[in-house]
């Protein structure tokens, strides 16, 4: 019997991979930009934690000698005004604009689905006040009020990141409420309340875990036009201040120079558009997929 | 068996199998289905929900989603005509015009931001070229027709400011307007009261018999059906099990589904019995079982049953898909 | 008397919405690093001016004074005065306000006429040829950074090609037109002058069709979705059913109860364009809010951000709460009922 073990499992193994394999080929069939999304993903992330090894020079080396130089096979991007390579700088740069990107969904979301679910669990004054607060906020131009707050915290790429998170945090709020009004009528909920669980533990054993996949699915699609965002306060003078090398701020610079030296603002740009376009392609593959409801057209 | 020279059956579908390709497979929807509408008559197609009764009548009026279903044998026949080879034109010519159907859902089947006679009117003038002013003298007394107080008040309301029962009536007064030779109910009365239930039957029933209009009577309830159906169809799981005149099925119910079915009955258990439900659930019809897809869940199963059941044809003219009906027939039937 | 039921609460809203910006913009001014007598004054101002100043602002006052006096000022249409143009920030944003409401109410325009047909052909053609298409322009006008597209579009019409200009509202050889609406295509034409009239078009192109782009994806996605949920309702069914011609159930019974949940993405999609506006106007120099905040945001200047904040919250908000009313007007199971 033990001979046939090792054996039965490398089979259930080649058929998971067989039915993954299936699943990636039926997806690229059927909904091909998902799967074109998802790829660019894959790259943007390799890029973020493989970019000292991708960079063929460090982003920050001056080199007098080389100003401006067009695209070569040497710099493939060309230099910018000091000579520094801007293939170097637009993979380096992914780290300042996608981790800005990331941070801003991470905070935003952590603090509303926190305060949402407190909201919702505690209600009462509590969850009215927090959620008219919210109403007002909602009712505002989100992003008018993240470049006055980023220009009060003073310009800085962090400061800019927590002003967009901030204008950000109500979204969250009534979505996680939203989810944890209808989970507090679910038996599950219930049956522990009687069992005299605490909100506190009713919010984080039951209700943050099941809340967590839809708002996970939100911040995904998020995520592609938080990093124009970033990109575009940066581009105004908010966020990363030079030498930093971030998306937004090369082409910020690279603007004075579009006339002659078309390539220094074009291809931090392409970066940003690509990046926010597969974050897109596979917010909305992801969505349609989860759409119960997606099925006959006409 | 069609008859040369004689008037077409208003519906007549022969031997019929439908699927749904899916990534999983194809869904078997509809296996070998054969139903005959005769003109004037009413006919009942009873089984529970997910059994095919709407994918049978949604593929004869091409209502299912173009390109998402494939029809692998059997034909269809509207008429006298074949709807899967209709232009687009032709289609919504005999639709509402020749055979119209009415849905289940009163709540959402009328158009929520156009007021009712707006929709009836166009409804009408789509098929008949008259004036919008005849239109409307149509759509009034047809409403009234239905029993709808003061059709020229409600033609001025939107859907929302009418109750169930009155949208239902709209709804069947919008299937009659164009007086089509076919009428297609698809559980018209599921989403009703029961007080409401049967006023709707008889307004169906009085205005079909009247007008000389087919109608295929789809329902889950066979006592709902068999009130006002002369010819009765059992489907399950995608297969017409048994059918016959509504009487003869009745008091002789040949397929232990039937059986099974009547059983269910609260009006025709006895008082203080124990009500019967069919244990089981309906086969996944991705990979459903060999032979009787009934086996799984029938008393009276034995080792025939792992063949498929061919038809039987009995006196009274019922037809039974069984084994254990065929043993004692000698006439055994594959004209289906 | 049921719409005032909706309408009420949306008043209070309001009201509430607009104090919030008050608490908002005050805590920020207030936030700055930095004591504000001292920017006004100048740095070599004596201590007398300073005290001086400090009282003619009120800052020497507690803070919710300083907030009712705040609050006062802004009811009077007093935004304080810019410390870069040392004009009332009132003043200056009624000189930069029109620019912007040319760009942008041309862009929305063009924004709607593109992106409506559009979505909705790509719903009825789901998965076809031309919902491929339409899919692709509206995620990338979803994912396209403005600032860098205006920058393309100048660098590829203005540079290259040489056929558009790629900056400001006139030539150079047009005198601005004696302010009446403001808005250069009607003031050039009041006057008679075709010739600049046509400067004015041309100038307008090219900023126009950036700042439309970005939303013309928001509204093709949104009219999409929206179609493709009414197309799968009970009543086009019905309708199908019934034997209505596709043209007519698309026009008369699809596209309408799709519109009227749009009405409410159109109010959003302001806060896009406003956001919008700010960069296309940076990127192709054009004299309005935008440039105006921006500038201002360079130079630390910020009465004029706080008072561009305030008139730009307030506006929205104002747009938003129009655009509700419409939807109401819109749908008859509120219209009627309430």
């Amino acid at each position: 019997m033990t001979m046939t073990v090792p054996g039965e499992r490398s089979l259930t193994a080649l058929a998971m991979l067989r039915s993954r394999l299936h699943f990636l080929w039926y997806l690229t069939r059927r909904s091909p930009l998902t799967v074109v999304g998802f790829l660019i993903i894959l790259l943007v992330i390799i890029m973020v934690i493989g970019a000292p090894l991708i960079a063929p020079y460090d982003p920050n080396k001056v080199m007098l000698s080389s100003r401006l130089l067009p695209p070569s096979s040497i710099h493939w991007f060309g230099t910018d005004e000091v000579g520094r390579d801007l293939f170097s700088r637009v993979v380096y740069g992914s780290r300042a604009s996608c981790g800005a990107a990331f941070m801003i969904v991470f905070i935003s979301m952590s603090v509303g689905v926190f305060l949402g679910c407190l909201s919702g669990v505690v209600g009462g004054m509590f969850d009215s006040a927090m959620m008219r607060t919210m109403d007002v906020v909602l009712a505002l131009p989100a992003l008018v009020l993240a470049m006055a707050l980023a220009a009060a915290l003073g310009p800085s790429l962090f400061n800019s990141m927590l002003a967009v998170a901030i204008v950000r945090i109500p979204a969250y709020v009534r979505l996680s409420r939203g989810q944890t009004l209808s989970l507090r009528e679910r038996i599950f909920v219930k049956a522990s309340r009687t069992f005299g669980a605490s909100n506190l533990y009713i919010l984080r054993w039951h209700l943050l875990p099941n809340a967590l996949s839809p708002l996970i699915v939100q911040a995904t699609l998020d995520l592609g036009g938080i990093v124009l965002i970033a990109a575009a306060l940066s581009f105004i003078g908010l966020g990363a201040q030079p030498p930093t090398a971030e998306w937004g701020a090369l082409v910020s610079s690279g603007r004075s120079f579009i006339l002659d030296q078309w390539w220094y603002g074009t291809f931090p740009g392409l970066a940003i558009l690509v990046t926010a376009m597969g974050c897109n392609l596979l917010g909305d593959g992801i969505r349609d997929m989860l759409d119960p409801r997606l099925g006959p057209s006409e | 068996m069609t008859d040369i020279g004689m008037k077409p059956h208003a519906l007549s579908i022969e031997n019929l199998s439908l699927e749904f390709p899916t990534y999983d497979g194809a869904v078997k929807a509809l296996d070998g289905v054969t139903i005959q509408v005769g003109n004037a008559e009413i006919v009942g197609l009873v089984g529970e929900s997910g059994c095919g009764k709407s994918v049978t009548t949604m593929a004869a009026t091409r209502l299912l989603p173009e390109g998402r279903y494939k029809i692998t044998q059997g034909t269809i026949r509207l008429f006298g005509r074949d709807p899967t080879v209709m232009s687009d034109e032709d289609l919504q010519q005999v639709r509402g015009k020749l055979v119209s159907t009415i849905f289940q859902e009163p709540m959402n089947a009328l158009n929520p931001t156009i007021r009712i006679g707006k929709q009836l009117v166009g409804v009408i003038r789509r098929h008949e070229a008259i004036s919008r002013a005849a239109a409307e003298t149509v759509a009034a007394n047809i409403l009234s027709d239905m029993l709808i107080p003061e059709p020229s008040r409600i033609m001025q309301a939107y859907p929302f400011e009418l109750s169930g029962g009155m949208r239902q009536r709209v709804l069947i007064a919008m299937a009659f307007s164009c007086n089509p030779g076919l009428i297609i109910a698809d559980e018209p009365t599921t989403a009703l009261d029961v007080t409401v239930q049967a006023a709707i039957l008889r307004l169906i029933q009085g205005r079909a018999r009247r007008t000389g209009t087919s109608v295929v009577f789809i329902s889950h309830n066979i006592a709902v059906v068999s009130q006002i159906c002369d010819r009765l169809y059992i489907m399950y799981a995608g297969r017409i099990v048994e059918s016959g005149p509504t009487r003869a099925v009745l008091d002789s119910p040949q397929h232990p589904y039937t059986r099974a079915l009547l059983r269910c009955l609260p009006e025709r258990v006895q008082p203080k019995a124990q009500l019967e439900s069919i244990p089981g659930t309906v086969p996944n019809l991705l990979d459903p079982p060999a032979g009787c897809f009934y086996r799984p869940r029938c008393l009276e199963a034995d080792e025939r049953c792992h063949a498929k059941p061919q038809s039987t044809t009995l006196t009274g003219g019922q037809v039974v898909a069984c084994w254990q009906r065929s043993k004692s027939q000698t006439h055994v039937s594959n004209e289906a | 008397m049921t719409i005032a039921r909706i309408i009420v609460p949306r008043f209070i809203l309001l009201f509430f919405v607009v104090f919030g910006v008050a608490i908002i913009t005050f805590t920020i001014s207030h936030l700055i690093p930095g004591d504000p007598a001292r920017m006004i004054a100048g740095d070599r101002a004596s201590a007398e001016t300073l005290e001086n100043v400090r009282r003619d602002l009120g800052l020497d006052r507690p803070v919710t004074d300083q907030f009712v006096i705040y609050v006062r000022d802004l009811v009077h249409g007093d935004l304080g005065t810019s410390l870069r143009t040392r004009r009332p920030v009132a003043t200056d944003i009624a000189t930069f306000l029109p620019a912007t409401l040319e760009l942008g109410f041309i862009s929305l325009v063009l924004a709607v006429l593109i992106g409506v047909p559009l979505g909705v052909f790509s719903a009825i053609y789901k998965d076809g040829p031309i919902d491929q298409i339409a899919r692709t322009i509206s995620v990338c006008g979803i994912s396209m950074p403005v600032f860098w597209f205006g920058m393309v579009v100048i660098l590829l019409f203005y540079a290259k090609l040489q056929i558009l200009p790629g900056s400001g509202r006139l030539a150079m050889e047009f005198a601005s037109p004696q302010r009446v609406t403001g808005f250069f295509l009607i003031d050039t034409l009041l006057e008679g002058r075709f010739d600049a009239f046509l400067s004015a078009v041309r100038h307008l192109i090219l900023p126009t069709f950036v700042l439309a782009f970005a939303n013309l994806g928001v509204i093709t996605r949104q009219i999409r979705a929206s179609m493709l949920d009414v197309l799968q309702e009970d009543y086009i069914r019905t309708a199908r059913a019934s034997g209505l011609k596709r043209r007519a159930i698309i026009f008369n019974h699809a596209l309408r109860n799709a519109l009227i949940p749009s009405i409410t993405l159109l109010g959003l999609a302001m806060g896009d364009l406003l956001y919008g506006a700010v960069l296309t106007e940076t990127i192709f120099a054009w004299p309005g809010m935008g440039t105006y905040v921006v500038t201002s945001i360079q130079t630390l200047d910020f009465p004029a951000i706080m008072g561009f904040t305030v008139v730009a919250s307030i506006g929205y908000v104002l747009i938003n709460l129009l655009i509700d009313l419409a939807y109401m007007l819109a749908d008859p199971q509120i219209r009627e009922v309430g």
